[in-house]
């Protein structure tokens, strides 16, 4: 069982809401980002999606815009990442890590080249915002050779027979896009959502991560009624740059603890790390 | 209508059904707009067959943008370059401007079709925001541009325009503040508004279907000069030249030459301040394919696959793509594409001016200036047609900055 899986299976065992937070690599430092993702893994976070900056961000808000192009200033580019990924993973063996970026820097580097950088560095699965079914064959193929999940949105406006066609690609967890709009818009209807995680469970099997526009432990709470998984980035990235760049890694770690102990509560389950299941 | 080409067509029917030219083209975007992509294709393509929408489309062209334009012989300079004969399209007569307005009257028809009364646009120089600000009013319609702020502060006379037609424009203050940037955010405000808003792309370029829409709506260019050149010259042109930065000019004169083998087709893009220097447009000539903006195209780009920023004297050009349908042309070999440095292009706009009494844009300045560089190698009786794609009064305090102004 790859790590995703095994990830989401203990914490389902465990009545544990998956914990899945984003951040941007190289913001405000590669070295930075090391410290932040450790301190993540201490604060409970069960799956790590790793930002790649790329210059054109259509996807994203305001706010991760800004970590990209701090990360870019930086010089930070896919090869980076890819290194940082070998790293954290030398530390942490069992923590699953996606990468979340878009597809130009993937074909800059060539997509052979990258399914097999990625699987030698320790990756597990990969976002690409801009590559849907319609264009994601080849890659989707070339990952799964390497053993590394393809991870694809679903959003508000995505039909049936879409879902379909989505569950024949996605490993993993599918990423249910919570709202129109761009990463960390506001605005989150929870009982909408919850009538779409009823249609996507009728259509695909695997685990489904709620994110866009959670930013608190009551909207976290509200979201982990229905996902298997609540995913974070824009306010954790608020919290990184919100301060002193030194103590980032502990401002965002106590900040993701707060979420921790949020969901485990709301479980009924003991606040704890993601280590050691307790019911 | 053109008449069917007597040797089957080099180029086939393009784009593909999952909008494809070739390895180029697709739908490289985000799952919240498929929908609305998909919902947008099957209406264009009804839209495009219906003979009601076709009829006013053409009523519009008519009685609202002037056309057709005409075809003008430019005599007095073809003599002075001693070679080939020069003819201009002279898209540049049209309401507003530029040919921007052909392509923005067939989306908002389009639009209004699909019930969308709030219509958002990316603009550079501010050519399409004033040509989609002008049919947002035209049609009752709610418009919101999308301008980069260094872009804002290089335009001021068109973002006044776009005022007065009752548009609101955006200030975009993300990346390198120009035309890329307010595309970025121009697509971020139609997934969050997506039910409502009709994005009126301006070029040749973005996901599927817009390539091939626009490059429909800008198709009426090339048609109107196959029957003008043999009524005007006696026949239809050597070589087409136009200008390329998203490529829509280019496209439009360009597709109904495609089947006819024997007429070349010259893409020219902005070489900026020289190739050699790195500051420059030229995505086909100097670049290599990426994907960027929903389509997989030439894209100038770092190693790493980081969009760079461009150059060029013309904003309209300075774009770090290229419609999708033009990389195909380039790989397939029935267009070449070339490109004319800041200076050419301006030794051009002034001879255009003092010889034939026109002032064109900076963007059309480009293909004349490609115009000037070959006509005299060419023999007196070979026929250029060059698209002059529009008027240069917005260019007036570019091209004073620039130049000595000659008197």
């Amino acid at each position: 069982m790859n790590r995703i899986d095994a990830a989401f299976a203990r914490q389902r065992a465990a009545g544990r809401t998956v914990l899945v937070p984003y951040v941007t690599a190289g913001d405000p430092s590669i070295a930075a980002t090391s410290d932040i993702i450790d301190s993540m893994v201490r604060a409970g976070a069960d799956v790590i999606e790793l930002g790649v900056p790329f210059s054109d961000p259509m996807a994203d808000g305001p706010v991760i815009q800004r970590a990209a192009e701090r990360a870019l200033a930086n010089g930070v580019n896919l090869r980076d990442v890819l290194a940082l990924v070998a790293d954290v993973r030398r530390r942490h063996p069992s923590m699953p890590l996606v990468l979340m970026g878009y597809a130009n820097p993937i074909e800059a580097m060539g997509e052979a080249e990258f399914a097999e950088a990625a699987e030698r560095a320790g990756v597990d699965g990969v976002i690409v915002v801009d590559d849907p079914p319609e264009e994601a064959g080849d890659l989707t193929a070339l990952l799964q050779r390497h053993g590394i999940a393809t991870i694809f949105l679903v959003a508000p406006t995505t039909p049936p027979e879409r879902m379909q066609r989505i569950a024949k690609l996605a490993a993993g967890y599918v990423y249910y896009v919570s709202l129109k709009g761009v990463t960390g818009a506001g605005h989150l209807d929870t009982a909408d959502v919850a009538t779409h995680l009823a249609e996507i469970r009728r259509h695909i099997a695997l685990p489904v991560g709620v994110g866009f526009g959670i930013r608190d432990a009551a909207s976290a709470q509200a979201i982990a009624r229905h996902a298997d998984a609540v995913v974070i980035g824009s306010r954790i990235i608020a919290e990184i740059e919100g301060g002193d760049a030194r103590d980032a890694a502990v401002r965002a770690g106590a900040w993701l603890s707060s979420i921790r102990r949020a969901l485990d509560t709301m479980a009924g389950v003991e606040p704890t790390c993601a280590t050691t299941p307790v019911h | 209508m053109a008449e069917a080409p007597s040797i089957p067509p080099l180029i086939p029917d393009l784009p593909d059904a999952s909008g494809h030219f070739g390895p180029y083209g697709g739908v490289y975007v985000a799952e919240t707009l498929i929908a609305a992509l998909d919902e947008l294709k099957a209406r264009y393509e009804r839209c495009r067959d219906d003979p009601a929408f076709v009829a006013e489309f053409e009523h519009e062209l008519a009685h609202y943008v002037g056309r057709p334009s005409p075809v003008y012989h430019a005599e007095r300079w073809s003599r002075e370059l001693g070679g080939a004969q020069i003819y201009l399209k002279r898209e540049d007569l049209n309401h507003t401007g530029a040919h921007k307005i052909n392509n923005c009257i067939g989306q908002a028809l389009v639009a209004r079709s699909m019930g969308k009364h709030r219509v958002i646009a990316e603009t550079g120089a501010g050519q399409h925001g004033v040509a989609t600000a002008t049919v947002a009013a035209r049609f009752g319609m709610e418009c919101v541009v999308y301008m980069g702020s260094e872009d804002i502060r290089r335009q001021a006379q068109n973002v006044y325009r776009m005022g007065l037609l009752g548009a609101t424009v955006v200030p975009v203050e993300s990346g390198s503040k120009t035309l890329k940037d307010a595309l970025n955010e121009a697509m971020r405000d139609w997934v969050t508004n997506v039910d409502t808003t009709f994005y009126i792309i301006g070029t040749v370029a973005g996901p599927h279907p817009y390539p091939m829409m626009v490059r429909d709506f800008q198709s009426v260019i090339g048609r109107e000069c196959l029957t003008q050149m043999p009524e005007l010259a006696g026949r239809q042109p050597d070589v087409v030249i136009a200008c390329v930065g998203g490529g829509s000019n280019a496209m439009g004169i360009f597709h109904s030459y495609l089947g006819q083998h024997d007429v070349e087709l010259v893409g020219v893009e902005a070489a900026g301040a020289g190739l050699a220097t790195g500051h420059h447009a030229a995505s086909l000539c100097a670049g290599r394919p990426g994907i960027l903006h929903g389509n997989r195209t030439y894209l100038l780009q770092d190693a790493n696959g980081q969009i760079i920023e461009t150059h060029s004297i013309s904003a309209g050009l300075d774009y770090p793509g290229v419609g999708p349908e033009h990389a195909w042309l380039k790989d397939s070999g029935r267009a070449h594409y070339v490109a004319v440095t800041d200076d050419e292009a301006l030794a051009a706009f002034h001879a255009c001016c003092r010889i034939e009494g026109i002032i064109p844009a900076l963007e059309s300045a480009h293909a004349l200036a490609y115009a000037t560089r070959i006509a005299p190698t060419l023999a007196r009786d070979r026929i250029l047609l060059v698209n002059l794609s529009g008027r240069g009064d917005k260019d007036m305090a570019t091209v004073a900055e620039r130049s000595a102004v000659r008197h």
